[in-house]
């Protein structure tokens, strides 16, 4: 149902979908936005990470996380984005029991950042790239958390942690740029990959330290004004905002082809139900008051500063994996594989520096590194098995120490271990028998053995000499070096 | 610059404040007042004079990111009307 549409072929009740998504990201601090309490609250006991800041306690003062601010920058620089001189934070004023204070210290209309962009996979098109705009990424603080609890006689409350309250929260907001769900999804992943390359945040959705609005609306084609948007919360993984999106797209198409009209609203995300329902219609809608932040005093980043965080940014996704691309001569695929995480992209750059073979490396770590990542559920840079190793197992293979069917037992053995491949292989004698004398009875014997193989070569069959290969090896368990037991079996059944 | 009663009755809605028709003209002619004051400031002339949200010649006013103790979790509940296993206890939260 969210299939691409073509201007012209369409009928008069085709529409174009606009989706813009506002991205809230928790960034890594020890300590929260406004206060020095610490800002690790998972697994805290509740209510034990909480001063008179977090409370909003007449007379406390909030004064801003250096680290926070400079976060938020960086992140708007790896988008793209122009930094104002000139920020300021403002008070978001709403009353809700997630907040002490009756308001929430946000940006409103000097955010740290304005007008960049993101480029990101389209999903239409392999290999091919979109971009959509980024309106601004700016800063505010988290809220506390609630539970809901309904007790044995029936009477429902809240019990609230104020643990999360003040932690800093980066919010990105999108342009209405994408077209389709897919696309959102695609965004999604590029802007988590951003964010975990720059390390500003964990970014992990199901530890909410990385939450999705979607704005949804329907417009006729060819129409510039937008129609009416809805806004929808409340999904908890990337599939979840991709399944949202498409329900919410077919839910304002059926309603417009109906003759109904679009409500502009807050709809929630119903996950074992996959639909969305009302949240909170216009009538209702915010009316927040914003004004400026009075306890502090505004920000001023001049451009030395700028140029002092941009020299900060690390080499970003698709720069690594243009230049994986180029410098190593690996296909798209591979270098995207390889590039998915700044650690694994930094595993197999040490890989090719300690091995000098790029290929190699490249085929160790896409075919066999991430099937163990797979299988444990380890991140690259807790399993046993290091670039030292890897290169290690590669070095020994080129040298012709050990064959290509030896290798992955000693690297099975390497990653259980952690031993170095050089010392599993000198331990239990895997070296491959390059030795003429000793190969040469074991050629010997396959063909005395296998006189019906030696019938079909002298055929000319050329089947048969890889039969008795394979016969040489498995008599040396592998060990033998494939082309010197071809050249002796030649040898031997030519002479 | 008057404010309609149903101004006051957003603005209570707003702030969570149950007010009674009484409170509703009273305030109505409080709040007017309070902005009849402002247009007297607005009046001033600040022809030259840069706009500023803060009366501070601060900026950029920092700290470095540290962690330090909080408060004693008794403290932090001591005004609170109710409170339950180490929560505070309020209404139910509904999102409707
Ligand atoms: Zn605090």
């Amino acid at each position: 149902m969210t299939g691409t549409h073509h201007a012209g072929t369409s009928p008069a009740t085709d529409y174009e979908v606009v989706i813009g998504l506002e991205v809230h990201a928790q960034v890594v601090t020890e300590s929260k936005m406004f206060c020095g309490c610490s800002s690790r609250y998972s697994g805290a006991p509740p209510n034990t990470l909480v001063c008179p800041v977090c409370l909003g306690m007449p007379g406390s003062l909030p004064v801003m996380n250096r680290t926070a601010v400079e976060a938020t920058i960086i992140t708007a620089l790896a988008l793209n984005c122009e930094i104002p001189e000139f920020s300021k934070f403002d008070r978001k004023n709403y009353n809700y029991p997630d907040l002490m204070k009756g308001y929430q210290i946000s940006q409103f209309d000097l955010p740290f950042s304005q007008a960049g962009w993101l480029e990101f996979d389209d999903p239409a098109n392999p290999g091919q790239m979109r971009r959509a705009g980024i309106t601004r990424v700016h800063l505010e603080e988290d809220t506390a958390t609630l539970k809901h609890v309904r007790d044995s006689s029936g009477e429902t409350y809240s019990l609230m942690d104020v643990n999360r309250a003040g932690v800093p929260l980066m919010e990105i907001v999108g342009d209405p740029d994408l077209r389709t769900a897919d696309e959102a999804g695609s965004y999604l992943r590029a802007v988590r990959q951003i964010l975990r390359y720059l390390g500003v945040s964990t970014a992990n959705m199901d530890e909410g330290a990385f939450r999705c609005d979607a704005n949804v609306s329907l417009r006729p084609w060819g129409q510039a004004e937008y129609g009416a948007k809805v806004e929808v919360k409340n999904m908890n993984s990337f599939r979840s905002v991709v399944r949202a999106i498409e329900f919410e797209i077919v839910r304002q198409r059926d309603l417009l082809d109906a003759g109904g009209r679009i409500v502009q609203e807050t709809r929630g995300w119903v996950d074992d139900r996959a639909i969305t329902v009302t949240q909170r219609s216009k009538e209702a809608a915010h009316d927040y008051r914003y004004f400026p932040e009075p306890d502090l005093p505004p920000i001023i980043t001049p451009e030395a500063e700028v140029e002092r965080l941009r020299s900060l940014l690390p080499e970003l996704p698709d720069a690594k994996r243009q230049r994986f691309a180029d410098a190593y001569r690996m296909t798209s695929d591979i270098a995207d594989t390889l590039t998915q995480t700044r650690a694994l992209a930094e595993y197999f750059e040490q890989t090719v520096n300690l091995s000098g073979n790029a290929r190699a490396a490249a085929n160790w770590i896409t075919r066999d590194v991430l099937r163990i990542l797979g299988a444990t559920g380890a991140e690259i840079d807790q399993i046993l098995l290091t670039p030292a190793h890897l290169a290690d197992l590669i070095k020994l293979l080129d040298t012709g120490t050990i064959s290509g069917r030896t290798a992955p037992e000693v690297l099975e053995e390497a990653v259980s271990t952690g031993s170095m491949p050089r010392e599993i292989v000198q331990q239990r004698g895997l070296g491959q028998v390059s030795d003429t004398d000793a190969l040469t009875t074991a050629v010997a014997d396959a063909i005395a053995s296998n006189p019906k193989a030696v019938a079909d070569y002298r055929a000319g069959k050329a089947t048969a000499m890889g039969f008795l290969v394979g016969a040489v090896m498995k008599a040396t368990r592998g060990k033998g070096n494939p082309g010197l037991v071809n050249e002796l079996l030649k040898q031997q059944l030519d002479g | 610059m008057n404010l309609t009663p149903e101004d006051v009755d957003h603005v209570a809605t707003l702030a969570r404040l149950g007010i009674t028709a009484e409170d509703r003209s009273r305030f109505a002619e409080q709040l007017s007042d309070v902005l009849e004051h402002f247009r007297a400031l607005q009046a001033l002339d600040t022809t030259g004079i840069s706009p500023t949200a803060q009366v501070f010649n601060l900026h950029s006013v920092m700290r470095d990111d540290v962690a330090r103790p909080s408060l004693p979790r008794e403290q932090v509940l001591a005004n609170a009307p109710r409170q339950e296993d180490g929560f505070f206890r309020v209404q139910a939260v509904l999102e409707t």
